[in-house]
């Protein structure tokens, strides 16, 4: 640290050049008397562009000036929302001088120009832009356009429609009694009527099974399953039909993945490192959920807060993940903080997008500008998430649960084994107790000033331990530097702390959380004299527990390369906490004027080869991510307790009353460090070997201290200002009564039934999957800006109905209410899907299509192109490739290994084997950074942010997607395989099979004779070039079976891959 | 203006035009359907004719400039041993940098009092307005007459992804679409055969990741297009194999047959634009190939680029660049991430500049002798500079290296309305902050956008019952850097 030392006069010299050269930038210089006397020139300059009032100056007013002068307060009688107002001419001249600028009082007040009364007066100032904004605004004449909307005042925002509770309509009379099958019918023919227009005709009966199989499950129905339909002649088939589909498994895969849109579910962390994460066990729970149809009160509260309810399952621990799906930047050198914030911040907004359709987010800077939403409001919702671990749980499967209870029985019965037959047991365990007896020293937490580590960085928590986060890493030299005041010290303790923000609760940082200490050093130095230090010479040191090999005398041993210490190498012990004690030489005395420093070594060397190992030790992770240093000025010798505190407690039951049972865990300590053990113990860690280690998932935990909440200035947090408590946003419902402040009381506030938003958000997003689009077009966004709903009375009728279903002896029962459930999304479908409106034909008629366009009034079936994992999944479907198994870790399909050039520390994209290359698209590994380009291409979000509304664009790379990508050229050979083997005797029949397998329908003759007509030129072709015909038959020709022609299977194959490619194929009719 | 309502009325225009066609027994066969789709966008004349989103558009204002190429300098090169030619540095080398010029901020990797670190590189000035440029950038001083240096940039973010994406896209939060995407989104493309927005790499992987020429919430349309450095230059541009064009071209041909037919059943005029979507795909595998083979580019112009056929290089993507425009493309994103130097800043500043000036200075040579500099702006540059204090540290072998400084860096620009031959901004003697001209990222895309004939406030998008932009709330024009 020797570049510390600067001589004074250069110091001065270079401080006070920089200060001259910082000078011109300071414009306000009023605080400084000298520049006082030209004021002008104190005002900002005026922007030299065009100033519009409406884009420009309203929001500065509403944000700075409305809360005293505008519609609630008229502070000096002034409100700056009206024009008549804001031009008069108060007591010391006009306010506004068009014109000129400099000259209006407003433009003086904000300036500062007269220090006794800033405008504001309190919290944000103006900038100098704004300023110059206002100031070109009336040097440009000071327009005010009469048609500028003045901000409706905030009572009648909280007005706004969305702000208030659903109430049940009466559902409208409808003209046309026969046509509407329920509800949903009558609100959409009343509304139709009313523009003059009449519904289109039923669809024909294979169109509606392939528009219904495809809507709820994602998946095109098989030419057996059209024909059953079509065959099933009694009444009902097609609720019949529905309901068979509710109850597939793939219906909550394609439903599921429509929630993870707004979930933000990827498996990767995103930003630069964009390292893998394992959270697909929360994809399946939702998969799950919604499979049972769980009620969405219950899906949200779990999601919210299943950590939270008495004694939460695995499962409601899991859905957490919910929260945990925000992206996690682990580039080098960041603060993890500021990203942990970033977290929350996308937390807040996932939480407004998807359950309450609000933009909460524009309030992390400032009050929202349209809705009366605060920026206070703001950081009350964020203090409900703020007080979290962040945790990883263990999804072990029963297989895995089942192994681990074997092994652990398997040990206590060697334990057992060894203690029945052990000589002089009690005496040796007797001796080992009393060693245990003595006092424990009194020990004083070691506050760290400034800690350094390259790679991990650590935060400070408030028990004085470190936590490590940002680009974690497996090893690291750690220097924590602190300065106490402390006479005496005797002994240095290392406490390394499991923490639930650390895989498997640590304390190593990464894997599975062993880590070791090479080397542990301690010096001293003078503050004004840091070169010069003074080493603390150990004279002794001792831990809880050491694994064989790794004493922990080897941390002094004067190697920091070299050997160390680590309590376990086996997962016995591991992930608990555990510590070592370092004995001094001499007393130490640390004093204001000196500053200790103390090292941890534990530099990491794995690579690959080693299977990511370090190849000396063995193990996965060296650095601690958590620790804390204390110090104690007892006496010594000190000893270690190797027990925990509830082993301790056994000590004090006489050892003739203690049950087997705790004799035999006392011996499960008392053997680890002794010698007549030593075989004993290797069977045992051999036993260890095998212990499963499940998947983990990303869930949150709530924190035992909660965090302090701050409103942070401008949305900085590095500028905080007034402290708020968790609550709810003023306009509107209030927490229900009895609610905790916590996640839980947030998440049944949620969907407390007085809630204006949650049902009339999810049953919009449910008729938009549906629709294209929803009733509300704006699904994230039900604030006072929105288009008007095109169906208001029946978003707020079918609110009301997911809420409060309709009972048939209610007096207002139809088909299909009877039984449904509160918050059943499945009844919600059912009232959909069994509805006339939705069984109407797509058709476009062009008379009624130039008068609604985007078929807002729905007097058709809208024509919609599917999804992009559905793009996929048809294609695997149809050619019979798909592996329908449901749910387990992402998968890796074929993926050109060129995509990764643009991903940072490039990207091995290991190609998954065998069924896993064919699952559905949800299934895909979603890396953030490098999303897949087939699904990408069709416009599957990125996993970002929320995104309840996907776009629908058509664009060449999704032609050259289908008719050119592995995948889709791999369908397109299985699929001629399937036609020549299941189509029928001749090309007619193989080409209707191939035909129906694709679109539902048969071919009419046209279509019919061109393919047919096509088959036969390929044919010919192929005929006279083998070569051709072998690549185009099959990638691998062991994939043919023997008795297959090879020219036709490559005609065949031809012809596959152009029907796959018709737009009517990948379009839900 | 806001595009999105116009877009609606012009794609309803469109499809009742084919109303029409269809009413009037027009019919719907393939000559019909040429007239309508894809090839009436090479008729010349004014008047936009938007068939897609993407057609050509007329910005609001007289555009100075038609196109873009940006070429983003990934990792952060450092200003001072490029541009920011800093004597007193040298003065102090060695020494710690006072707390108050610090002034809190904090660092990634370095301490707050690490010692000043001068530039071992010699500057000079060079051409008729005397830019002063170091050493390591021998070709660009050849051209310093035509490019504008901004020596005052400067970004609220100092890691590399939030800089890189606020760089990009003017928000240092993921969701929010590029330049090259609202620029797609404003004018649309005049390529007929190649993507409006294509983005090229040629180094290390982007931090920022494919964010960085993402359309965010606006339609996926106007993303960038990754040309590949290996195997196809677009995914998926090649036929599967045994599939010769002959063939490619009978199997188009019977699906849009198909799709016409369909169209007609159904009447929906989305297939329309499906058939559209499959001939441009197909033109597209015939442009792909064209693009890429520079076999009739003269050895002149390979060696004033520093080419070498066959090998993917930064220059081999700037000859590129200027193919893509030539072609009508709009959006040409160059990435280069290579310039992260915490160690041995002189090697690696070195390194990179091999890489890099000659190209880029070449670039901008052979763009203006073929008469396309006057409306191409050519932007190079990095998310955030290099720290005046020096980076080492023993325990992970860096030693004189420069830390991320995100209060002030250099760019460059020219062409398109760029006043050519200036030096604009300052820093103070230490390089540190910016003391005159200050231009934030805000700034420089205002200033981007208005040559390309846009009001920055006025291009918006409704997304969340808000406009947004791509300067966000902020952005002054800066008028020293226009023609």
């Amino acid at each position: 640290m020797s570049f510390r030392i600067l001589e004074r006069t250069c110091l001065r010299e270079l401080a006070l050049l920089f200060l001259l050269s910082l000078g011109p930038i300071l414009w306000l210089g009023f605080e400084d008397p000298s520049v006082a006397a030209e004021p002008a020139a104190l005002i900002p300059p005026a922007a030299s562009r065009s100033v519009d009032f409406v884009k420009d100056v309203q929001p500065i007013l509403s944000e700075h000036c409305y809360a005293c002068h505008g519609p609630e307060k008229q502070k000096g009688e002034l409100r700056w929302d009206l024009k008549a107002s804001a031009f008069k001419t108060g007591d010391h001249g006009p306010i506004i001088v068009p014109g000129n600028g400099a000259a209006s009082r407003v433009i003086k007040l904000v300036s500062g120009l007269e220090p006794d009364s800033i405008m504001p007066p309190r919290g944000e100032r103006l900038t100098p832009a704004q300023i110059g904004l206002l100031r070109a605004w009336i040097d440009q004449g000071a327009a005010w356009p009469e048609t500028a909307v003045v901000a409706r005042s905030a009572v009648d925002k909280r007005n706004h429609w969305a702000f208030k509770a659903p109430v049940r309509p009466s559902v409208p009379q409808a003209d046309k009694r026969k046509w509407p099958r329920n509800p949903v019918d009558n609100f959409i023919l009343a509304r139709l009527e009313k523009e003059n227009l009449r519904p289109s005709p039923e669809a024909d009966l294979i169109t509606l099974i392939r528009r219904v199989t495809l809507d709820l499950t994602g998946l095109p129905p098989t030419p057996k399953e059209v024909d059953e339909f079509l065959a099933d002649r009694a009444p009902g088939a097609y609720e019949r039909l529905v309901d068979r589909l509710l109850a597939s498994p793939h219906y909550g895969e394609l439903w599921g993945r429509h929630w993870l849109d707004a979930a933000r579910y990827a498996d990767s962390n995103g930003y630069e490192k964009d390292r893998p994460r394992s959270i697909w066990p929360y994809r399946d729970w939702v998969i799950r959920a919604i499979n049972r149809d769980m009620p969405f009160d219950q899906f949200t509260i779990e999601q919210l807060a299943g950590d939270l309810l008495p004694k939460p399952t695995p499962d409601q621990r899991i859905a957490t993940g919910f929260l945990r799906n925000s992206m996690l930047n682990q580039e080098g050198g960041i603060e993890p903080e500021q990203f942990r914030v970033e977290s929350l911040i996308d937390r807040v907004d996932a939480v407004g997008k998807a359950f309450l359709g609000l933009t909460v987010n524009c309030c992390q800077c400032h009050d929202h500008k349209f809705d009366p939403f605060t920026q206070k409001d703001y950081y009350r919702f964020y203090a409900f998430l703020n007080n979290d671990d962040e945790a990883f749980l263990e999804v072990p499967t029963d297989e895995q649960s089942r192994q681990r209870e074997e092994i652990l029985s398997r040990i206590h019965s060697l334990e057992n084994k060894a203690m029945s037959e052990s000589t002089n047991l009690n005496e040796r365990m007797d001796a080992w107790e009393k060693g245990l007896a003595n006092p424990a020293p009194h020990w004083t937490a070691l506050d760290p000033v400034i800690w350094e580590n390259f790679g991990t960085k650590f935060e400070k928590q408030d028990d004085l331990s470190l936590l490590g986060g940002g680009d974690i890493t497996a090893g690291g030299v750690m220097k924590i530097w602190f300065d106490a005041k402390l006479t005496n010290v005797t002994a240095i303790r290392l406490e390394a702390l499991t923490n639930p923000n650390l895989m498997h609760g640590g304390p190593g940082e990464v894997g599975k959380g062993s880590f070791l200490v090479k080397e542990l050093t301690a010096e001293t130095y003078a503050m004004e004299n840091p070169t010069v230090t003074n080493k603390i010479k150990f004279r002794r040191a001792l831990a809880d527990l050491e694994a064989p090999g790794f004493g922990v005398t080897n941390a002094i041993d004067g190697k920091t390369e070299k050997g160390g210490w680590t309590p376990t190498t086996t997962p016995e012990h591991r992930n608990e906490n555990h510590y070592a004690v370092f004995e001094c030489d001499e007393p130490v005395n640390l004093s204001g004027d000196l500053r200790l420093l103390i090292t941890l070594h534990q530099t990491f060397n794995g690579d690959d080869k080693n299977k990511g190992l370090d190849a000396d030790s063995k193990l996965d992770c060296h650095l601690l991510g958590s620790f804390r240093l204390s110090a104690t000025t007892d006496p010594l010798p000190l000893s270690v307790d190797p027990l925990s505190p509830a082993q301790h407690t056994l000590l004090a039951i006489p050892s003739t009353q203690r049950t087997p049972e705790q004799k035999r865990e006392l011996f499960s300590i008392f053997r680890l460090s002794d010698s007549a053990c030593t075989n004993l113990n290797q069977e045992i860690d051999r036993v260890w070997e095998k212990w499963p280690y499940p998947a983990t998932t990303m869930v949150l935990q709530q924190r035992p201290h909660p965090r302090v909440t701050h409103v942070f200035k401008r949305g900085d947090r590095l500028r905080p200002a007034e402290e708020v408590q968790p609550g709810v946003p003023a306009f509107l419902h209030p927490l229900p009564v009895g609610a905790p402040p916590n996640r839980l009381g947030l998440a049944k506030w949620i969907v407390d039934p007085a809630s204006p938003t949650i049902a009339r958000v999810i049953v919009n997003r449910i008729w938009q999957a549906y629709f294209g689009q929803g009733l509300v077009t704006t699904p994230e966004d039900f604030g006072t800006r929105v288009e008007t709903p095109s169906h208001p009375e029946l978003l707020d009728w079918l609110a009301c109905e997911f809420m409060r279903p309709t009972t048939p002896d209610s007096g207002f029962g139809f088909a299909g209410s009877a039984g449904a459930q509160p918050w059943s999304v499945k009844h919600i479908h059912r009232l959909i899907v069994n509805s006339a409106t939705y069984r109407q034909s797509s058709h476009v008629q062009p008379e009624i299509y130039a008068k609604d366009q985007f078929d807002r009034w729905l007097e058709r079936a809208p024509r919609v192109r599917v999804d992009g994992e559905v793009v996929q999944d048809i294609a695997l479907s149809v050619s019979g490739l798909l592996n329908p198994k449901i749910g387990g870790p992402s998968v890796f399909p074929p993926n050109p290994a060129s995509v990764g050039d643009t991903v940072y520390g490039g990207f091995s994209w290991n190609e998954s084997k065998g069924d896993d290359r064919y699952r559905r698209g949800l299934y895909t590994f979603w890396k953030r950074s490098l999303p897949f380009p087939t699904l990408t291409a069709f416009d599957v979000p990125t996993g970002e942010t929320s995104c309840p509304r996907r776009m629908r664009s058509n664009t060449p790379l999704q032609a050259l997607t289908t008719l050119n990508e592995k995948t889709f050229v791999e369908a397109a050979e299985a699929m001629a395989l399937r036609v020549m083997k299941e189509g029928g005797p001749d090309n007619r029949a193989r080409l209707r099979y191939a035909f129906r397998l694709c679109t539902g329908r048969q071919p009419d003759r046209e279509e019919l004779e061109k393919l047919l007509k096509f088959w036969q030129e390929q044919y010919d072709h192929f005929e006279n070039d083998t070569a051709d015909a072998v690549k185009v038959s099959s990638a691998d020709l062991s994939n043919l079976p023997p008795d297959v022609n090879l020219h036709k299977a490559a005609a065949w194959a031809m012809v596959s891959r152009t029907i796959l490619n018709l737009d009517e194929t990948i379009t839900r009719e | 203006m806001n595009f999105q309502h116009e877009l609606r009325a012009e794609t309803a225009k469109l499809i009742r035009r084919r109303w029409f066609f269809r009413q009037c027994g027009v019919g719907l066969g393939s000559v019909a359907l040429a007239s309508l789709l894809g090839a009436e966008n090479a008729v010349a004349g004014n008047a936009p004719r938007p068939s897609n989103p993407l057609a050509p558009k007329q910005p609001p204002f007289k555009p100075k400039a038609k196109r873009v190429i940006y070429l983003f300098m990934g990792g952060a090169p450092s200003q001072l041993d490029l541009f920011d030619y800093k004597p007193t540095l040298a003065k102090y080398n060695g020494k710690p940098i006072p707390a108050e010029v610090v002034m809190g901020q904090k660092y990634a990797f370095i301490k707050p009092d690490a010692a000043l670190y001068a530039s071992e590189f010699k500057f000079s000035k060079h051409g008729g307005c005397g830019a002063e440029l170091s050493e390591a950038l021998p070709h660009l001083a050849e051209v310093a007459d035509d490019i504008a240096i901004v020596k005052s940039m400067t970004t609220d973010a100092f890691n590399h992804a939030p800089a890189q994406v606020l760089m990009q896209t003017g928000s240092t939060q993921f969701g929010r679409p590029c330049f090259g995407s609202w620029a797609l989104y404003g004018l649309g493309s005049e390529a007929q055969n190649l993507p409006g927005f294509v983005v090229m790499n040629s180094a290390n992987g982007l931090s920022g990741g494919t964010a960085l020429f993402g359309s965010g919430f606006l339609p996926t349309y106007y993303q960038g297009v990754p040309f590949r450095k290996t195997g196809d230059p677009v995914l998926y541009l090649s036929n599967p194999a045994g599939i010769s064009d002959q063939m490619q071209r009978k199997s188009l041909d019977l699906i849009k047959e198909l799709n016409e037919k369909h169209l007609g059943m159904v009447g929906d005029p989305e297939i329309a634009t499906r058939i559209n979507s499959y001939e441009m795909a197909s033109r597209m595998q015939t442009s792909g190939p064209e693009l890429i083979d520079i076999s009739k580019e003269s050895p002149e112009t390979l060696k004033m680029y520093g080419v070498e056929p066959g090998k993917p290089s930064f220059a081999m993507n700037c000859l590129l660049a200027r193919r893509l425009i030539e072609r009508g493309v709009r959006f040409v994103q160059l990435f280069h991430e290579g310039w992260d130097h915490h160690s041995e800043v002189v090697k690696g500043v070195k390194e990179q500049t091999g890489k890099t000036d000659q190209a880029s200075a070449a670039l901008i040579k052979d763009l203006k002798q073929r008469g396309l500099l006057n409306d191409t702006i050519v932007l190079w540059g990095g998310e955030f500079g290099r720290t005046p204090m020096v980076e080492s540290n023993p325990d992970v072998g860096r030693k004189l290296g420069r830390d991320h400084h995100p209060q002030a860096f250099s760019t460059w620009l020219a062409g398109g309305g760029i006043k050519p031959g200036i030096t604009w901004g300052e820093t103070d003697e230490l390089g540190f902050h910016v003391v005159k001209d200050k231009v934030h990222v805000h700034d420089l895309h205002a200033t981007l956008l208005h040559l390309l004939g846009f009001d920055h406030t006025k291009l918006t998008y409704r997304f969340q019952g808000r406009d947004f932009r791509l300067t966000d709330v902020e952005g002054e024009i800066v008028q020293g850097l226009l023609a």
